[in-house]
Order: C-alpha cells, then sequence, then structure tokens
C-alpha cells in the first residue's frame, strides 16, 4: 500500500511542524478522528478484494496505533513545555506584601479588665459597675470617711455641687452592691475614677477594679489566697505577693498589696527599683462600720475588699513608661493593642 | 515625716543598722520613702592640729604642718585667712572625699578626691577643709558656715574621725505615716514604734519643771467656740532672755529641715517635730488684759500672720484674740502684733487641741499653710497637748531662757476627751478576722509593746488603750496591730473554704459591649479613651448652637484647669481632637472609636445624680469616604440583628450635603458625617475627617436575638437591572420601590452608579441586582419576567425610573 507509507510521511511531517497541544489535537483530529483520514483508509477497505482484506486492514490497524503513539508522546512533550512556560511566567515575588485587611485593637484598659474578670470570673465574682457621679454619701460617708476625715485629703476631688462628685475610687460601688444585696456577695467592679492630679504619673481619670467578698467566716487568709491566684494568672507563675500593713478608711486590717518582680524574679532591677517588690494594689477586711451601714451584720459576716488601678497594670504587665499615652489617642500606641 | 537616727536614739536604744530599722519600719506599716545618709560623701577627713604655720610669700596662703595623730604629720598649703598654729580643723588627707565649691567657698558643685599636689609650686598633702566642703552648716556645728576653716574643739583627738563627732554619721528617715496614724507625725511618735518593732524599753522625755510662784500676773483664757477648740493651755514664762538657742537644738531642727529663730521660737518648734504638738509663744506685753479669747472671726475681720500677710476673715475661722484683737489665726499661724521680739520679756505658751476639718477648711479657704495646721489638719490627741506644755516649760529651764511661773490656765471643754478609753477583744475574734491562731499571751505582748494595758482573762484582752491612739476603735483595729507586729509573713493563702459557691462573670449588657468592640475591632477600628470632661471651647469648636443641649454641660467646681472643666455631653470633640492630634504626628490615616459615658443634667446647676449615657463615638480620617463610615455602622446594626435607616440631615459642625442622620426602629439613635472644612481647616486638619455618634443605649434597645431563618427550598434568582434615574432620586427610594413591587424580592443591592458623558445630564445610571427568593414552588423565567415588569412599571410610574 503505496498510501500508507505516505501517509506516514505525511504525518511525521505535520507533526514536527505543529507548535502548541491545541494545533495537535486538531491536527490528531484529521488523521485519527472518526471521519479522519486514518478512518477513510478502513472504509475504502470494501474496495479491496477480499482476499487483501485481511492483511489490509492489519496494516491500517498498525499505522493507527503508530500515529496515535506519534501523536500521545509528542503531545505529551508539547504539554510539559507550555507547563514550565507557564510556571515560568507565573511566578511571584513571595517577598511582596501580604494583603490583609486592616485589624482594629482594644484599649490597654479593655484587654487588662478583660483579663481580670475572666480571672475573678472563674473564682464567681460577679460584675457590678456603679455611677461615676456619685455623691459624698457613697464615695466617703458610708466608706467610713465622714467629712472631718484625714484620710479625704489622701484624695483631691473633683466636686459638681456641694453633694455630687466625680467618684475618686471605685469602692463607692462597694456600698451599692451591699445595698441591694444580701450575702454572699462577690463582686467586681470596674470603672473609671477622677482625681485632682496631672502629672507624669498621674492623670485626672483613671481606671480602677474593685473586688469585694462578703460572706462567712472570710479571712485575711482568704484575702493573701485570692490575690495570689491573682497574681500568678495576670503576672505569671511563680509570682509571689506580700501584704503589708497600710490604712483605707473602709477596710481593718489594711494592706497594701506588692508582687514580687515578674521582671527579675525578685532579684532587683529597674523595674522593681532594685527591691524585688512591686506594688500593685491596695486590699484589707471590710471594716464593719462598713458592714453596718449598709445592713450587714458584721457579727455574723465578714469581708475583704481590694482595689487595683487598671493603667497601673497595663503599664507593668505591657511596660508602657508613660501614663498620658493611654489617654492620648495616637494610633501608633493604639494599634500595638491587637489583643 | 523626717526622723533622725540620732534623734530617735535619744528615746530607744537602736542596736540595728539604719537599714534594718528601715526594713523593720516597713513591714510594721511605716514605709521609709528615702533613707538619707547625711554624711555619705564625705569621707578620710580627720582632726588635725596646726603645728607650724608660716604665709608664703607673695600669696595669701600658708605653709602649714598639720598634726593628725596616728595618720602622721602632714604638710598643706592652707588659704583661709582663719588659719594659725594651735587650732584644730577637720584635715582631708590623700584620697579623702569633700564638697567642692566654687569660687566663693558657698556653693557646692559635686564632690572631690583629694590628692597630693602642688599650690604654687609647693607640695600640699592634704586640705584643711571649711564647714561647707564637709557638709557641715552653722546649724549644725558652730562655725559651720564661716568662709574659713571650720575650727574644732581643743579637746578632739588628732587623726580622729571627724563624722561621727561632727554627726555626719547620722541618717534621716523620711517616713510616709499614713492617715490614721497622727500620733506617730513625730520623732516620739515614731521612736514609740521603733521601740515596739525592736522590743525595747521606751525613754520618755523629760517633762519635769519646777514652777515660781506668781501674783503679779493673772491670764484668763475664755473659749466661745469650744466645738472648734476642745483643749486650750495657756502658761506664763517670765524674765525671758530672747538668744540663739544652742547648737543641739538648731542642729536638730536643722535636719528636719527647721530655720532656727530665737530660743523661745525654737523650743516652740522643737516640740511639733519632737511630739506632734504645734504650739504658739505669744509676747504677753501685746496681749491685751492678758487675756485669750478663742472664738470664730468676725466676717470681715482682719489680721496679719507673721509672714505679713493680711487675711480677711469669715466666722468659718477660728481666731485666738486678746481683750480687743486677733492674736493669732488659730492653729495656722501666729499674728505679727504678738510675735516673739528680741525685746520680748515675757511669754505666754499656748498649746492647745482646734478640729482639724476646721483647720484644713480654714487652711483651704485662706490659701494659708504651716508646719502647724499640717500637724492639726492630720489630727492632734490631747495627751500631747498636755505633753507639750511641760516640755516646752522644761527646755525653758534647760536652756535657762525664762522663769517659769505657777500661772497656767488649762482649760477643758465639754468637747475634751481626756479619758483612757477602755476595750474588751476577744482573742478568738481576732484569730478568726486574721485566719491564723496567735495566741492571746502573744497579743498581749505585742499590744503591751504598743503601750497598750492588757489583763487576760480567758479568750479575752481587757485592753486600755493608750490615749494618743485615736484610730484604735474596734477589734479589727486590735487585729491590725497584732498582725503588722507580729508579721504578716505568717499570713498563708487560702481559697474561701466557708465561702458560698456563687456564678461569676459578665452579665448580658457587658457580654454585648464586648461583642460591639470585637466588631469594631473586626472593622479596623482602634479603641480611643479620652477624659470625661473636656473645655467649653471644644464645645465652641464644633459650632453647636446657643440652645443645643450640647451646652448644657456639667462644670466642675474646682477643674484643674478651663481645659478640664466640663462634663462631656457629646463625644465628638473628644474623637475629633484625636484625629487632628493624630495628623499633628504625621499619622494620616486612622480609624478609631470610643465607647464611653456622656453625663446629661436634669438640671443645671445638678442637684440629683445626672443620667450617665453611653455614647458610641467613630472617627475616620485619610483614605475615608462617608460610605466607608456608613459601612462600618451598619457592620454593627447587622451584629445586633437590627437595621439601621439613613437621612440625609444637618448638624452644626458637618457638611451640609455629607450628613445624615441615623435611624434605628424608627428612632433617631445618631448621626454621621464629614466633618466640615471650614471646622476642620480651623483645626488645620490636613486631612478629611469623618465622624459618627450613636446613642449606644438606644442602640441596643433594638437588638434582636438571633433566630435560625429556614433555608429556602427552589434555587434563589438573581436579575441585574441597570436603571436611569434622576440624580435627586435616592438609592434608597429606588431600592423601597423594588422591594414593595414583589414579594418575592429579598434582597436588592447596588453594584454600579455611573453619572457622565453616556447619559442625560441631570441623571444617572444605577446598576442593581435583585435577588427572589421563592416560597412554595420554584420560580419560573416566565414568572420572573412578570416580576420584573411590574418592577420596572411601578418605578417608572413613580420615581420615572426606566430602564438603561
Amino acid at each position: 500500500m503505496q498510501d500508507l507509507d505516505e501517509l506516514k510521511q505525511k504525518i511525521d511531517k505535520a507533526v514536527a511542524d505543529i507548535k502548541s497541544s491545541k494545533s495537535l489535537h486538531e491536527l490528531k483530529m484529521r488523521f485519527l478522528g472518526k471521519s479522519g483520514e486514518i478512518s477513510a483508509l478502513m472504509k475504502e477497505l470494501k474496495n479491496i478484494p477480499p482476499e487483501d482484506r485481511p492483511k489490509t486492514g492489519k496494516l491500517i490497524n498498525a499505522m493507527r496505533e503508530w500515529a496515535e503513539k506519534r501523536f500521545d508522546s509528542y503531545e505529551k512533550e508539547l504539554k510539559d513545555k507550555e507547563l514550565s512556560l507557564k510556571y515560568e511566567q507565573e511566578k511571584i515575588d513571595v517577598t511582596l506584601p501580604g494583603v490583609r485587611s486592616e485589624k482594629g485593637s482594644y484599649h490597654p484598659d479593655t484587654l487588662i479588665i478583660d483579663e481580670l474578670v475572666n480571672i475573678f470570673a472563674g473564682m464567681g465574682f460577679e460584675i457590678f459597675e456603679g455611677p461615676e457621679i456619685e455623691n459624698d454619701y457613697y464615695n466617703f460617708t458610708a466608706l467610713n470617711t465622714p467629712k472631718d476625715h484625714p484620710a479625704r485629703d489622701m484624695q483631691d476631688t473633683f466636686y459638681l455641687s456641694n453633694d455630687l462628685l466625680l467618684r475618686t475610687q471605685t469602692s463607692a460601688g462597694q456600698i451599692r452592691v451591699m445595698e441591694n444585696k444580701k450575702p454572699p456577695i462577690k463582686i467586681l467592679s470596674p470603672g473609671k475614677v477622677y482625681r485632682s492630679d496631672d502629672d507624669a504619673t498621674h492623670s485626672p481619670m483613671f481606671s480602677q477594679m474593685e473586688g469585694l467578698v462578703v460572706d462567712k467566716g472570710i479571712t485575711l487568709c482568704d484575702l493573701k489566697g485570692m490575690l495570689d491566684e491573682f497574681a500568678r494568672k495576670i503576672f505569671g507563675e511563680g509570682v509571689k505577693t506580700r501584704l503589708r500593713p497600710s490604712y483605707f478608711p473602709f477596710t481593718e486590717p489594711s494592706v497594701e498589696v506588692d508582687v514580687s518582680c515578674f521582671e527579675c524574679g525578685g532579684s532587683g532591677c529597674r523595674l522593681c527599683k532594685g527591691t524585688g517588690w512591686i506594688e500593685v494594689l491596695g486590699a484589707g477586711m471590710v471594716n464593719r462600720h462598713v458592714l453596718e451601714g449598709c445592713g450587714v451584720a458584721p457579727d455574723e459576716y465578714t469581708g475583704f475588699a481590694f482595689g487595683m488601678g487598671i493603667e497601673r497594670i497595663a503599664m507593668l504587665k505591657y511596660g508602657i513608661n508613660n501614663m498620658k499615652l493611654l489617654f492620648d489617642g495616637d494610633v501608633k500606641f493604639l494599634k500595638q493593642f491587637r489583643g | 515625716m523626717l526622723a533622725p537616727l540620732s534623734w530617735l536614739k535619744d528615746y530607744v536604744d537602736i542596736d540595728v543598722s539604719a537599714e534594718e530599722l528601715q526594713q523593720k519600719l516597713f513591714s510594721c506599716g511605716f514605709e521609709v520613702e528615702e533613707l538619707i545618709n547625711i554624711g555619705k560623701d564625705i569621707s578620710g577627713v580627720v582632726v588635725g592640729e596646726v603645728i607650724s604655720c608660716e604665709k608664703i610669700e607673695g600669696t595669701h596662703l600658708s605653709l602649714c604642718k598639720v598634726d593628725c595623730g596616728d595618720k602622721g604629720i602632714f604638710q598643706i598649703c592652707c588659704g583661709a585667712d582663719n588659719v594659725k598654729t594651735g587650732i584644730k580643723a577637720p584635715c582631708a588627707l590623700e584620697g579623702a572625699t569633700v564638697y567642692a565649691t566654687a569660687k566663693d567657698h558657698v556653693t557646692v558643685e559635686g564632690v572631690m578626691k583629694i590628692k597630693k599636689g602642688k599650690l604654687r609650686g609647693i607640695d600640699s598633702e592634704g586640705m584643711l577643709c571649711a564647714g561647707v566642703e564637709i557638709g557641715v552648716n552653722g546649724d549644725m556645728f558652730d562655725g559651720g558656715d564661716y568662709n574659713g576653716l571650720l575650727i574644732l574643739p581643743a579637746g578632739w583627738q588628732n587623726g580622729a574621725d571627724v563624722k561621727p563627732l561632727l554627726g555626719l554619721n547620722d541618717y534621716i528617715f523620711d517616713i510616709a505615716v499614713t492617715a490614721n496614724r497622727p500620733d506617730c507625725q513625730s520623732i516620739l511618735g515614731i521612736a514609740r514604734e521603733v521601740a515596739a518593732v525592736l522590743g525595747k524599753p521606751l525613754k520618755q522625755p523629760d517633762y519635769s519643771y519646777t514652777a515660781e510662784k506668781c501674783t503679779s500676773r493673772t491670764v484668763t483664757v475664755t473659749i466661745l467656740a469650744p466645738e472648734l477648740c476642745p483643749r486650750y493651755i495657756a502658761h506664763y514664762v517670765k524674765d525671758i532672755k530672747i538668744a540663739p538657742s544652742p547648737m543641739w537644738i538648731r542642729r536638730r531642727l536643722a535636719l528636719c529641715g527647721l530655720r532656727s529663730i530665737n530660743n523661745v521660737v525654737d523650743i516652740t518648734n522643737f516640740i511639733l517635730l519632737e511630739l506632734g504638738q504645734p504650739m504658739h509663744a505669744f509676747d504677753l506685753d501685746t496681749i491685751e488684759g492678758s487675756k485669750i479669747v478663742v472664738r470664730r472671726a468676725k466676717d470681715g475681720e482682719e489680721i496679719v500672720t507673721l509672714d505679713d500677710k493680711t487675711f480677711k476673715l469669715t466666722s468659718d475661722n477660728l481666731v485666738i484674740c486678746d481683750g480687743s484683737k486677733p492674736a493669732a489665726l488659730a492653729g495656722i499661724m501666729g499674728g505679727l502684733n504678738t510675735e516673739i521680739k528680741d525685746s520680748t520679756k515675757e511669754v505666754l505658751f499656748e498649746s492647745a487641741k482646734f478640729a482639724r476639718d476646721n483647720i484644713r477648711k480654714s487652711s483651704r479657704a485662706l490659701g494659708q499653710k504651716s508646719d502647724s495646721s499640717a500637724l492639726f489638719e492630720k489630727g492632734i490627741n490631747e495627751y500631747t497637748t498636755e505633753c507639750a506644755m511641760k516640755r516646752a516649760l522644761h527646755l525653758i529651764q534647760q536652756l535657762g531662757c525664762g522663769t517659769v511661773t505657777d500661772v497656767e490656765c488649762d482649760m477643758v471643754t465639754p468637747y475634751s476627751n481626756t479619758q483612757v478609753r477602755k476595750m474588751t477583744v476577744s482573742a478568738e475574734k481576732i484569730n478568726a478576722l486574721l485566719g491564723i491562731t496567735v495566741p492571746a499571751e502573744t497579743m498581749a505582748d505585742i499590744l503591751r509593746r504598743l503601750s497598750f494595758g492588757v489583763k487576760i482573762n480567758g479568750d479575752e484582752l481587757e485592753l486600755e488603750v493608750p490615749r494618743w491612739r485615736d484610730d484604735i476603735d474596734l477589734y479589727p483595729d486590735i487585729a491590725e496591730e497584732i498582725i503588722r507586729m507580729y508579721g504578716y509573713e505568717h499570713i498563708n493563702g487560702t481559697f474561701l473554704p466557708t465561702a458560698t459557691i456563687t456564678n461569676g462573670g459578665y452579665n448580658d449588657s457587658q457580654r454585648a459591649v464586648n461583642k460591639l468592640k470585637s466588631v469594631l475591632a473586626a472593622e479596623g477600628m482602634m479603641e480611643t479613651s479620652s477624659y470625661s470632661f473636656y473645655s467649653p471651647k471644644d464645645v465652641d469648636m464644633l459650632l453647636y448652637p446657643e440652645d443645643a443641649p450640647e451646652r448644657n454641660y456639667i462644670k466642675i467646681l474646682n477643674p484643674i484647669s478651663e481645659d478640664l472643666s466640663v462634663m462631656r455631653t457629646t463625644l465628638a470633640p473628644s474623637v475629633i481632637n484625636v484625629m487632628v492630634r493624630n495628623m499633628k504626628k504625621g499619622n494620616y490615616d486612622g480609624r478609631v472609636y470610643e465607647l464611653a459615658k456622656v453625663y446629661l443634667a436634669k438640671e443645671l446647676p445638678i442637684k440629683d445624680f445626672p443620667e450617665e449615657r453611653r455614647m458610641l463615638c467613630i472617627g475616620m480620617w485619610g483614605p475615608y469616604t462617608f460610605f466607608n463610615l456608613k459601612g462600618s455602622t451598619e457592620a454593627i446594626a447587622e451584629s445586633l440583628n437590627t437595621k439601621l435607616t439613613y437621612e440625609h440631615a444637618e448638624k452644626s459642625f458637618l457638611h451640609p450635603g455629607i450628613t445624615a442622620k441615623i435611624l434605628c426602629g424608627g428612632k433617631e439613635i445618631g448621626y454621621l458625617g464629614l466633618v466640615n472644612p471650614p471646622v476642620s481647616e480651623s483645626l488645620a486638619a490636613e486631612r478629611a475627617m469623618f465622624v459618627a455618634e450613636i446613642d449606644y443605649e438606644l442602640l441596643c434597645e433594638q437588638a434582636k436575638p438571633f433566630k435560625y431563618a429556614p433555608l429556602p427550598k427552589f434555587a434563589e434568582v438573581q436579575r441585574d437591572l441597570a436603571l436611569i434615574a434622576a440624580k435627586d432620586v435616592t438609592c434608597s427610594q429606588i431600592e423601597d420601590e423594588i422591594r414593595s413591587a414583589c414579594k418575592y424580592v429579598s434582597d436588592v443591592k447596588l453594584f454600579d452608579i455611573y453619572e457622565g458623558n453616556q447619559i442625560a445630564s441631570g441623571k444617572k445610571s444605577m446598576a442593581y441586582t435583585v435577588t427572589f427568593t421563592p416560597k412554595d414552588e420554584a420560580l419560573t423565567g416566565e414568572k420572573i419576567d412578570s416580576f420584573i415588569k411590574k418592577i420596572l412599571s411601578n418605578l417608572q410610574y413613580k420615581l420615572n425610573v426606566v430602564l438603561r
């Protein structure tokens, strides 16, 4: 069959000219498709004498097999080439910046309050938020600080009228809780407080978190135990607390609470000013006069209270060196607190 | 409170180092804020005797041989004018440290180390010192102020270290005394604590004196305001010889920062420091009729105080008067007219107790303060008042500066308290409060060390409270006394073994706040916190009309400054200030918010608790548009499962064309818009600022709980509509119309808006995707077509909006 050899040459030549897998496919159809040239040869068989048909048929089939192989191997070669070209073209600079939607941030006070609430919520503390504008009774008198009491000098108070003032301490909330709730009481009271103080380490507005427990048989040891837990969770495993005598009109005994320096482990560094201890909060056993004034029987119940400055904790924990930054709103500062 | 170690040693045998004592005081409640070692810069200075002294020709110098005992004999060049053979002076040897002074030989300019050297070519092996060079002034040692050598007593041994001899090895404790312990605002008060904490006996100051009978004078004291002056003791001393005080008194005053005046005034100041009782000495010659009247001032009455200031008084001020005029502003300062002068011959001493609140108020109101008023404000006990007078009379005799008479007038009023209080406490109750077991015997021992009278009666301790301990009230006070001496290290943590289990955590409204903050963080907002007060100018800045509620702010009566003087009625000024401050620092892109209270008075000036209302204020500046801000407000609403609508509105400080009010559930809950360019300009803001303020409480009222909505059974169908509308037709009008035309429309979303060449002027092209959600059966193409037809005809009919 002259035709077959010619066809073979034709295919070889045509394939060699092909440059893309797509045109190769078209070419393949031209020869191997239903109405392709090889199929056409098959149809020619009926015009051949019957005795020649098996032999010719075999030849055509062999031809078809050869052609298929020829096409397939060339197709694979082409595709591989095309793919690697594509890869080359699509290669990116992976060091280009990532595309992201900018997340906002939380005020450091919010982060600290949330952390504290989570610690104390686990111990059964509810959250109570009292008003920021208080009267003399709730802020002072009910907290065992009558008008002529020198402790009033400890805090410079902003007055709005003879009686109304900006609360100087979240302790004011203690009274509102005890007036409305019978023991057992375990509350946490975060919020803004105000004092007429404005310098590098004082701000006329800051936040406090007050804790109050009133129940039967509450002791100073319980206060210590709870503060140990707080210190460990907020400043890290191994941080210890130390109580030392202090004075607040609404607690007796009153203590100042230091934590062992979490920066140096107590050996003395700049953060703890070489003492190994950092003052973090004030606390004490709730004064009997305060309990009585709120209608809680002081012979039946005892309790403790503690109060801490949120900004102080935030500054210690995050290493913020200037309190003013917290109230300035500089986005370069704020965006560091993505929490 | 300053307490020199050398002074404390008068009353307690202190056998621990200053540092150890500091630690002990700290543990019992007296924090030493600073331990000052007064001679810390001076070393290597010994007693030197000048054994020969020759003028060096042509100079002001003398060449001396100085005998420093066992240290040797040294050749020293000295320029002092009082150097001569035979004197003794401090001699700084090689390696010694002393103060370097300026050319004036007065101003200290640091510490220097002595080296051997040459002066005018002559070897000098050290330096003979003036007082100033070793930190000694005339109040610390006679001759200390002389601008020349400090001459030392001939009896001092050559070669001995001068520091202990001159008192330069002393320490001063600067102690923080808590407000409940006014009795410790004195050297003796601190000494009592030192004695207790060291377990040593307390040596009392000498209160003894002998009085000479005197009949030539009588003194009367009348207290017309006993509520302000519960106790007044006056004592007459004659034959006064005003002179400088002896060294030991001057030195102690100096160590505590007081200036010596003369012997009589110094005695009162000495007692103020030693006992904590402010005293006063009147020149009795100037006290008309030898009469003391303690009364409230008459309104408008005037007094000139010792420091030559004139005060106009009111009946709130207490004055000490003589027969006719005010002679002192009680407890605060004496009058100029009755002050002790060099010529004073007769003195009337006053030791009194004044009501602490009244002194504080007067001192504040008049703006006049003194060491005396500071002590009276903290509170004085009458025991000290009594002791002080005795001590003053003792010192008069010890100093030989007058004759103590027996003329005394001690007025005890009904407000006086001279009783020894007794109380009984239960050791068991104390232990129950502390949570540990301190044996009753140990408690008794501690309390005795603290000068309590103690009798043990089984579990009970019968106590006599020291008269100076006004702070002791109930058994917890005793518990504190015990634990602060027993040691807080004995308190071991327990974990509420007796407490009832309670359920803790945030309540719903607190959780809602937290959620809002996380939504805002996801929206890219940074949380800020500004002061709750600002300046009236901040309100003016936003051009609120005269009658705007924002101007009904509550004023702080005693603000720090005008800038922080009124309570916020809106957060917008704060947030705008935050934006402006940021731009000034070069932060040209930001999104911030504040969630905080505003304070709304029911009436002004306020009489009742105002409303504290939480507001949310958002600020965006830099590459943002109105719609970025609007989108964030929509995200907030979505998180509360509610919907906001927006209507064009105007606001004094916002762009009249780019401002909307925000409505929710039919109520106006806030606004958003672009800060009006003229306002921005006046603030020098370099970028456009958008601000939104939402009443958080109103918003929360509209929050709805989330419920699952069943998924549609049949596939939703979406069609896009490109419409042509007149420019003044709003997007929400078209949206509403599409929705109302067909009940199957579940969503209408604008995806393109175009104005320009390709459409007629005055018109805009708006392209929407409309989503149809089938209800009971699938929606066929024909059905959808019929809806579209209805929508389009409605749009055309009602809004004249047509298909593009």
